[in-house]
Formats: structure tokens, sequence, C-alpha cells
């Protein structure tokens, strides 16, 4: 399908400029050893596209992302970022890639502004551009009045901040953020996810992030890539997502005038278990069981305060994908009992009622 | 032609041409760090102390002795070489803190970089791998050769002052053969400190590592090579010269193993005209004619030292360079 999409976005513009994927793999993989970082990942982002890869610590984000730079050779599989190979041609690709790495650092006894015109200079930009567009981008940042500062002063979030800075120096039309939003509180991230959606509309930036931490990132993010232990286990919209998983019947009831509601809701048919939370009921079922919650409540004499679905939100979906990979894991680690590969199961279920 | 190369080949050409030369910003920054870093204030003033110091009680016997044999050739050299008292001699001084300097301007240059968290940053640039290192290792020699032109200037001036004598236009060019030759031996140490920055993920024990090496080679090195030659050539009160020498020969040429001996060889030789080899000097040695040596000669006679100080350079920067070019980026 991925191929297809390649296939289609070359066949319709001829030149990758004007308009093909700003970001496509094929097969990339990454081995250290016996271990596999990334495995077979068919990735694409278009352009001007905000792309979340999700996932824990240690999925292979930071892997796929080096190998996007050029840092670190691929050893299966190709990638290229707009249209350049960054194995083949690394200079071409970063001079056009912003990037923030995990823990950014800088040098602490240079002020802001001659840390990042050190990276400008590295971008070969004339003095007075630089200068021009230091303010600017210290400004974007809300580090404007800070610029004359040490960086060796500056607070672990002001880092952060400086180092998206950074990386929109050189004006890139991909910037590669690893993990952005640690280490700043929660209003600065409501104002780079904001400047992430501003570089979109304005300069039409393509963005891929990654992060582990999905509510910070589902607004932002127009597709997002679910990874886990080197593998891209899901892709899409977060509606599309959702709609992959929404196999489960999750209910909250509200019940006013019975006594053993609890009991009554467990014997309504097609009802699994039953939950009591803040003030409410929660049904985990296999069907659709709100007729029978109404007629059961209805016929005990009490009525209904409250019925709804849940719908799927990323967060179940998250959860669903990751549960299901420590089932796995539980599964082929467990020889000796039953005990671990029977709590997976029950952690899933945890997982879904979330 | 599958379809991800044809994305490739409809790509826009690469820029390689505009991204030449990425070592010259690297080394100007690294550069501009040294020079403004108070590690170099620090170590020009001490290495200038040590100099002043040697040249100071070298200037009053070096008087006396021009006053009694005005037709002494290359006075102003004997600042530099003639220690009396107990103050060693600048050049031998600069033996002994010379890789000092080496080290201090090497041992965090990219593990400084790795503990920041910089280097991500760094690389991501569109520079070349290795003009990171390169780069480094450039400002670094440029960083020593800038410290040692302060020190000789301020150290020569002083002895000139105090002489009453300049130096001719024999002793500039030897003087300036010197401090080629002493910019070479501190950056083998510099070298030798880039490498071990590289292989250590920790300044202060690549710093450690570094200053054990020069210690082991400066001071346990000569009681090594005496007694592996004692051990091969055992000399006792009844030995014949020719064994005396045999086993002083061999002490010798064990201790050319350290980079310290070759400077040793080298500037003993290029600092004194008279000074016609750079194996054992005998002080009746038959044949010998009290003649000088031009500067060319003088050369010659160091060339296997000045070989043997540029490969061992070559040698620990190529480490270096192999090495992190090897490395994974994360740590």
């Amino acid at each position: 399908m991925m191929r297809a999409a390649v296939r289609t976005a070359v066949a319709s513009n001829g030149s990758v400029d004007d308009g093909g994927p700003a970001i496509a793999t094929v097969g990339l993989t990454k081995r250290y050893g016996d271990t596999i970082a990334v495995d077979s990942l068919d990735l694409e982002v278009g352009r001007g596209e905000v792309f979340g890869l999700l996932g824990p610590n240690g999925a292979g984000k930071t892997t796929t992302i080096l190998m996007l730079l050029g840092l670190t050779s691929p050893t299966a599989g190709r990638a290229l970022v707009n249209g350049l190979d960054p194995t083949r041609d690394p200079l071409a690709v970063k001079a056009r890639v912003g990037y923030l790495p995990d823990e950014v650092g800088f040098y602490d006894d240079l002020t802001a502004r001659e840390n990042l015109r050190y990276t400008a200079t590295l971008n070969r930009l004339p003095r007075r551009v630089a200068d021009d567009r230091i303010d600017r981008v210290l400004a974007d940042v809300g580090l404007g009045g800070d610029a004359e500062r040490r960086v060796g002063s500056f607070s672990r979030g002001m880092k952060q901040r400086l180092g998206v800075a950074d990386a929109l120096v050189k004006e890139p039309s991909v910037l590669i953020l690893d993990e952005p939003t640690v280490n700043i509180d929660p209003e600065g991230v409501r104002e780079l996810l904001l400047l992430v959606e501003r570089l979109r509309s304005d300069q039409g930036v393509t963005v891929l992030l990654s992060s582990h931490l999905l509510h910070q990132v589902q607004q932002v993010c127009d597709r997002i890539g679910i990874f886990v232990q080197g593998r891209l286990r899901a892709c899409g919209t977060v509606d599309e997502l959702a709609a992959s998983v929404d196999d489960r019947w999750v209910f909250d009831v509200g019940v006013g005038g019975v006594d053993q509601a609890g009991s009554l809701l467990h014997d309504v048919r097609g009802v699994d278990a039953v939950e009591r939370s803040e003030g409410r009921w929660v049904l985990h079922a296999d069907r659709d069981v709100r007729e029978g919650v109404h007629a059961a409540v209805v016929d005990a004499g009490g009525h209904l305060t409250h019925l709804s679905r849940r719908g799927a939100d990323l967060d179940a979906i998250y959860h669903r994908y990751f549960a299901d990979e420590e089932d796995a894991v539980g599964r082929g680690s467990s020889d000796d009992g039953g005990d671990k590969a029977g709590r997976a199961p029950s952690a899933s279920g945890v997982g879904g009622a979330r | 032609m599958s379809t991800i190369d044809a994305i490739e080949a409809s790509a826009a050409p690469s820029h390689a041409r505009r991204f030449r030369g990425g070592w010259r910003i690297v080394a100007h920054k690294e550069f501009t760090d040294h020079v403004r870093s108070f590690r170099f204030v620090l170590l020009v003033a001490l290495v200038s102390l040590a100099g002043l110091a040697s040249v100071n009680s070298a200037a009053g016997p070096i008087r006396e002795a021009a006053d009694a044999a005005s037709q002494t050739p290359s006075i102003f050299l004997y600042l530099f070489t003639i220690s009396p008292q107990r103050v060693p001699a600048f050049h031998e001084f600069l033996g002994i803190l010379g890789p000092l300097l080496g080290i201090a301007f090497g041992f965090d240059a990219v593990n400084g970089e790795r503990s920041q968290g910089t280097l991500p940053r760094l690389v991501s640039q569109p520079i070349h791998r290795d003009e990171i290192v390169n780069g480094k290792f450039v400002a670094g020699i440029s960083a020593i050769a800038l410290a040692l032109a302060v020190v000789m200037a301020i150290v020569g001036g002083y002895g000139a002052l105090r002489l009453g004598v300049g130096p001719t236009v024999t002793d500039f060019t030897r003087a300036v053969a010197f401090y080629v030759v002493a910019v070479v031996y501190i950056s083998l140490w510099l070298a030798l400190a880039i490498l071990l920055s590289v292989v250590s993920r920790r300044a202060a024990t690549a710093a450690l590592a570094a200053l054990a090496i020069w210690l082991a080679l400066t001071l346990f090195g000569g009681l090594i090579a005496g007694v592996i030659a004692d051990a091969v050539h055992g000399v006792d009160t009844d030995s014949t010269t020719e064994q005396v020498l045999d086993n002083a020969r061999l002490e010798l040429n064990i201790r050319r193993f350290s980079p310290d001996q070759l400077y040793r060889d080298a500037t003993g030789v290029l600092l004194n005209p008279a000074r016609q080899t750079t194996g054992l000097v005998l002080i009746e040695r038959p044949g010998a004619l009290p003649s000088e040596l031009s500067l060319t000669d003088s050369l010659l006679l160091a060339w296997w030292q000045l070989v043997a100080l540029v490969g061992g350079t070559v040698v620990m920067f190529a480490g270096a360079y192999l090495w992190f070019m090897r490395q994974e980026v994360r740590a």
C-alpha cells in the first residue's frame, strides 16, 4: 500500500520538490547485533504534514530519526528525505532538515545568540541573514529577551525552547522533533504546539515529531504512527485509528432508584464486567447492551440518569497496542508458569477500560 | 527502477560544493573558545613563569662566559639550553610541561560535546562528520602554536634584555626550528588526548588516562629503560668502557620510544650548533672537530627524531579519527 502511494506521488508530480513525500522509507531496518531496533519500516509523510511518531521509550523512534538524518546507516531498506538519500547525500539532507535531538544541549559558556550563530555559520548563512533569523526564531520560541544571556543560566525548559529555535535557524523544509515536550511545563507545551501549527500553516513545513506522551501531541498531528519494538503497529489519523480498535463495547451508566444496581446490571445479557467509577457504573460488554440495560433498570423500578457508549480515544488506541505487545512479550518469555501470561490479558482489559 | 529510486532520481541535485570546508568553521569556533578560556591564560602564564625562571638563572653564567670568551657562537641560544643550579633549562621545562599543554587542549574535545549534549546538534548540521574531529585538531594545534609563540616571545625578549644581546639571524632561525619541533611534540600529546576523548565517555577519565601515560613515559620510562639496559648489558666496576657504552646506548634507544626523548634529541641538536650527534656526547671524542653545524646539518641529524614525532602524531590522530567515525552518535 505504501509503495503504491509512493508510486502515485511520483507519477502525478514527476518532481519530488513539487509535492512528493517529504519523508519516505521502504523496508527501513536497523539491527544492533541480535537486537532489531527498527524492523522493516514503511512510512510516508507528505509535504506540509504533521506526523506523530508515537511509542514507548526504546521503541526505535530515535534510531529511525537518526537514519532519516544520515547519522546512522540502515542495515537494510532505504529512506528518502526531500527525495534525497540521507546515507548517500547527508549534507544536502541535513541542510534542509531541522533537528531537535532528545536531551538537547548547548555550549554553556556561550550566549543563546552565539550558540545559534554557530549553527547558522555551519549552515553557511551570511552573518547579516543569520542575525535577522536568530532574532526572529528566538522571538518565536519566547526567548527574545534572553539572546545575550549565557545558556549555562537557562532552565531546562528554556534550553528545550532554544533547541527548537536552533532547529529553525536554517529555515528547514522538514522539522524533526525528538520528544520535544519533555522538560517543558504545560504552558510551554501549548506554545510549542501552537508554533508547530503556525510553521505548518505559514511556511508549509513538514513536521515529524516523536513522543511517548500522546495527549500532548494528538491535537497537533495530522496522522499518527504507533511504533512498538521497532515496528509500526498502526498508522493513520486519530479517527482512523479509533475506528480500527473500536471493537470493544464500554458504557457509562448512571442509575437511580435501584438498590442492587451492580448485580442488576451484571445480569443483563451480554455484560462481562461491571465496575464502579466516580459515581457511575462502567459496563464492559461483548455487544450493544443499551436496550437491555434500559429494560432491566426500568423493570426494577428505577430510572437511568446516564447511558452512553465510550468512544475509543487515542489513549485507548495507545494502550491497546502497547497492551498487546506486553501480552506477546509475556507469552513469549514465561514458559515456566501461567502467572505472567495470565496477567497479560487482564492488563489488556484494564487498558481497554480506560 | 523501483519507485523509491524514481523519487530520488527526480529530486534536486545535491549542493555538495556549497558545503565545503566545514572543518574551518569548527576550527574557528574551537580556537576562539580555547583562546578565550581561562585554561589558555593559565597555561601561558605557567609555562612563561617556568621559562622566565630558567632564563633568568641562565643569563648570569652566560654573561660571565661571554665576557671571558667573546667569540662564543650563538650566545643567545644558550638561554634555552644552559641549566645552572637546579633550575632546568627552558627546552627541558618545555619537554615536561609541553604534554600538559597538549592534554589540556584535547582531553575533553569530543566527550565534552557528548556530555553537554551538543554532539547530536553538531552532527545534524551540513558538515561531514570527520570535519568535527579535524577542526578540533587544527584548533588545538593553532592554540598551542599561539600559546608557545607568546611564551617564547616573553621568555626570549626577557632573555635578550637580561643578556644585552639580541639573537643573530642564525639564532633566530634555529629558535624557529626549535619552536616548530616543540609544536609538533605538543601536538602529539594533543592527538593522544583527543583520541582518549573519543574513547572515553567522561572527560575526567580521559584527562587522568592522558596524565598517567605522560607520567609513565617521562618519569618511569627512564627507570624502565635503565632496568632493561642493565639486564641486557650488565655493568659493574670491572666493565670495560665499551660495555658501559653498550649499556648507555641501549638505554637511550629504549628511551626513544617515548616522545619525550625524541623531543630532547631533536631540540638538543637544533639549539646547539656545536652538537654533532643526537646520541651520547662523549667529553673526549676522537675525530670530532670543534666546529659549528649549519641548520640543515642539524636538521639532518635530528631527521629520524622529527619523522618519529610527526609519525606518532599522525598515528594518534588517525586512531582518534577512525574511532570517532565508527562511533554511534548516541551515547
